[in-house]
C-alpha cells in the first residue's frame, strides 16, 4: 500500500514537472524552472507562471477530483461502472456554460463562463437531491441523475438548435470537448475553493464506503449514517465535478477508468481506492494533457477527446479481463 | 439487565399489517431461536427492533444513537452482500468499525477480536483469500465472523446457518451457545427446527404477525403449534444425546 502511494506520488511529480517544461516556446528546462521559482520578470517567467503553471495545476486538480469522485461514486453505488457524471452535475454545468456562451455573458467578462457553469452545477445537484430524496436506495439516486443528465443534455441541444449565431455554436461545440489550454491562475483560484470543499467531503467517506461493502442494512447496523454518507458523496462529487467542468469543460472516462485500474492494487478496499484514485487521476490527466501538446501541437487537440479515445479501448481491455476471470 | 426490550411493536408496510403488538425481552445468556413459516415476519421483526425500518411501539435498540447501538448489537442480514473482491481478513475487520474513532487505525485489541472471530469460524487458513471467489457457505461463515468480531453483547442473525455444511451448522450454533455462557445473547432466525431444538435455550414462534409461542423448545414445538403454524407432524424425543427433533409429514 505504501509502495503504491510512493509510486503514484512519484509519477504525479515527474509528470507535473514534464508538463511545466513542455510547450510551443522552446525553453531551457533548468532556466524555465528557475524562472518559475524566482518569478523572474522576463518573458520566460511570464510564460512559466501565467501559461504553464496554471495548466499543470489544473491538470492535477481536475484529474485528482475526477479520480476521487469516481472512486467515491463507485464505492457508494457498489458498482464498478459508476462515473462521477452519473449524478448529472457535469451535464448541468455544461448547460450553464453553454448558456453563458450563447447569451454573450462569456464574452462580456472573463469569469462569466465558469461562474455560469458553477451555477448550472448547483441547480443540477439541488434537482438531483430533491428528486432522489435524502434517504432511499442508490437506485433512486441513479434514476434522478439520469433525469437531470438527459434534461441538461436536451436543453444544451436546444440551445445549439436555436442558436442564430454559427460562431457561438462552433464555440459551444469546442468548449464541450474539454480542454486545459489558455487557462490562467484566475481559473485555478476560482475552482480551488470548491474542489477543496469537495476533497474534504469525499475524503471523509472512506469508512462508510468500506462498511457499504456488506450492503446498506449491515452498514447502518454498524453505526454508519447512510443519510449523511449520501449527502457527503453527492455534494462532494457535485463540488469537484462542477468546478472541474466550469474551468475545463467535459472530460470523460478519467473518473470511470482510474478507479478500475487501481482497484486490484489496493485489495479492492473502497477507502484505499479514494486516495489512490485521486493520485492516479492526477497522473492520468497530466499525461493526457502532455500527449495533447505532443501529438498535434498545431491543431489544438481537445483533452476530453483524447481521454475518451484512450479511455474507451482501455475500458474494453478491462471488460475483457473481467470476462476471462469469470469464466 | 435485558439486552433487548421490545414492547407493542407493530409494522405496517404498503397498507398491509406485517407485525402487530409484538413484545419481546432478551436477557443476558440466552440463545433465542426465532422460528415461523415463510413470510411470518422474522426478518421484519429483527430489522424493526434494530430501527432499520419504521415501526410503531418501542424497541430499546432503536432508541439508541447509531454508534451506541452498533456497540450493543451486531446484525447479520440474510442477503449475503459482498460488493468488492476484498480479502477475508478485511471483511472481518469491518466488524470493528463501531469501535474506531474517526481516522483511527485498528488497534491490537481490534486485531485480537478479528483473529478470535476468524478462528471460531474456522477461517484461519482462508484469511488472505478473496471473498468473492469463495463458495456460498464459506462466504456465509466470513460474514458470521464479521458479526462476531463486532464484539457486541447481542448478536442478531437472520438465517445464519442457511447454506452451511452440517459440521459448520452445528459449530456455528455452538458458538452462539458459547457466547451465552459468557453472558452474551443471540437472536437467531432459523428454519432447521432440529438444530433449534438442540441448541437454543428458548424459541419464539411467529405466526400471523404475532408471537404465538415463547418458551423452552419442548413447549414451543408442541404438536398443536406445529400443526397450526407449520402444517407438519414431527417426532420429538429427549435422548441421552440430547433432544432430537425430526419433522415427518406435511398435513393436508
Amino acid at each position: 500500500m505504501r509502495r503504491l502511494a510512493l509510486i503514484l506520488i512519484a509519477l504525479v511529480v515527474v509528470l507535473f514537472v514534464a508538463a511545466l517544461l513542455l510547450g510551443p516556446a522552446d525553453t531551457d528546462p533548468w532556466q524555465s524552472l528557475v524562472a518559475l521559482i524566482t518569478r523572474e520578470e522576463s518573458l520566460l517567467g511570464l510564460v512559466m507562471y501565467e501559461i504553464r503553471l496554471p495548466r499543470a495545476l489544473l491538470a492535477v486538480m481536475i484529474g485528482a477530483s475526477l479520480g476521487l469522485s469516481g472512486a467515491a461514486m463507485q464505492g457508494y453505488l457498489r458498482n464498478p461502472l459508476a462515473d462521477p457524471g452519473l449524478i448529472g452535475v457535469s451535464a448541468s454545468a455544461a448547460l450553464g456554460a453553454v448558456l453563458a456562451i450563447q447569451t454573450g455573458l462569456a464574452a462580456a467578462f472573463a469569469l462569466g463562463l465558469p461562474l455560469s457553469a458553477l451555477a448550472g452545477a448547483l441547480v443540477g445537484v439541488l434537482l438531483v437531491l430533491a428528486l432522489a430524496g435524502p434517504r432511499g436506495s442508490s437506485l433512486t439516486l441513479i434514476l434522478a441523475g439520469i433525469v437531470v443528465s438527459s434534461l441538461a443534455a436536451a436543453l444544451t441541444s436546444l440551445v445549439l438548435n436555436l442558436s442564430p449565431n454559427p460562431f457561438a455554436a462552433n464555440e459551444i461545440v469546442f468548449w464541450m470537448m474539454g480542454s486545459l489550454a489558455d487557462r490562467s491562475m484566475v481559473h485555478v483560484g476560482l475552482a480551488l475553493p470548491f474542489m477543496v470543499m469537495g476533497w474534504l467531503l469525499l475524503g471523509g467517506v472512506g469508512r462508510g464506503l468500506d462498511a457499504l461493502t456488506l450492503g446498506e442494512d449491515a452498514a447502518e447496523a454498524m453505526g454508519i449514517n447512510l443519510m449523511v454518507l449520501r449527502l457527503m458523496v453527492v455534494i462532494g462529487t457535485a463540488a469537484v465535478v462542477g468546478a472541474s467542468t466550469a474551468v475545463a469543460g467535459v472530460i470523460g472516462f478519467v473518473g470511470l477508468v482510474v478507479p478500475h485500474i487501481l482497484r486490484p492494487f489496493v485489495g479492492a478496499r473502497p477507502s484505499a481506492l479514494l486516495w489512490s484514485s485521486a493520485l492516479g487521476g492526477a497522473a492520468m490527466l497530466l499525461a493526457a494533457d502532455i500527449t495533447v501538446r505532443l501529438v498535434l501541437p498545431s491543431k489544438d487537440l481537445k483533452l476530453g477527446v483524447l481521454t475518451a479515445i484512450i479511455g474507451a479501448p482501455l475500458f474494453l481491455h478491462l471488460i475483457h479481463k473481467v470476462r476471462k476471470m469469470s469464466v | 439487565m435485558s439486552l433487548l426490550a421490545i414492547s407493542d411493536l407493530s409494522v405496517t408496510r404498503r397498507g398491509r399489517s406485517i407485525l402487530r403488538d409484538v413484545s419481546l425481552t432478551i436477557d443476558a445468556g440466552e440463545v433465542v431461536g426465532l422460528i415461523g413459516g415463510n413470510g411470518a415476519g422474522k426478518t421484519t421483526l429483527m430489522r424493526a427492533a434494530l430501527g432499520l425500518i419504521g415501526f410503531d411501539g418501542r424497541s430499546s435498540l432503536a432508541d439508541m444513537p447509531l454508534r451506541v447501538r452498533a456497540k450493543q448489537a451486531a446484525w447479520l442480514p440474510q442477503a449475503r452482500e459482498l460488493a468488492w473482491p476484498v480479502d477475508v481478513q478485511t471483511v472481518v475487520t469491518l466488524g470493528r468499525i463501531p469501535h474506531l474513532a474517526a481516522g483511527q487505525r485498528p488497534t491490537q485489541a481490534d486485531q485480537a477480536a478479528v483473529d478470535t472471530a476468524l478462528h471460531e469460524m474456522g477461517l484461519d487458513a482462508m484469511r488472505h483469500r478473496t471473498v468473492t471467489r469463495l463458495s456460498g457457505g464459506e462466504q456465509a461463515r466470513v460474514l458470521i465472523a464479521r458479526t462476531l468480531a463486532q464484539g457486541t453483547p447481542l448478536v442478531m442473525a437472520d438465517e445464519p446457518i442457511a447454506g452451511l455444511d452440517p459440521g459448520h451448522q452445528i459449530s456455528t450454533m455452538k458458538i452462539f451457545a458459547g457466547m451465552a455462557k459468557q453472558g452474551k445473547s443471540a437472536l437467531v432466525s432459523l428454519h432447521d427446527l432440529g438444530l433449534a431444538a438442540r441448541h437454543c435455550t428458548r424459541l419464539v414462534l411467529l405466526g400471523e404477525g404475532r408471537i404465538v409461542a415463547d418458551g423452552p423448545p419442548q413447549s414451543v414445538l408442541s404438536t398443536d403449534n406445529l400443526r397450526r403454524h407449520f402444517a407438519i407432524t414431527a417426532h420429538f424425543e429427549h435422548t441421552p444425546h440430547g433432544p432430537i427433533f425430526q419433522p415427518l409429514e406435511v398435513l393436508e
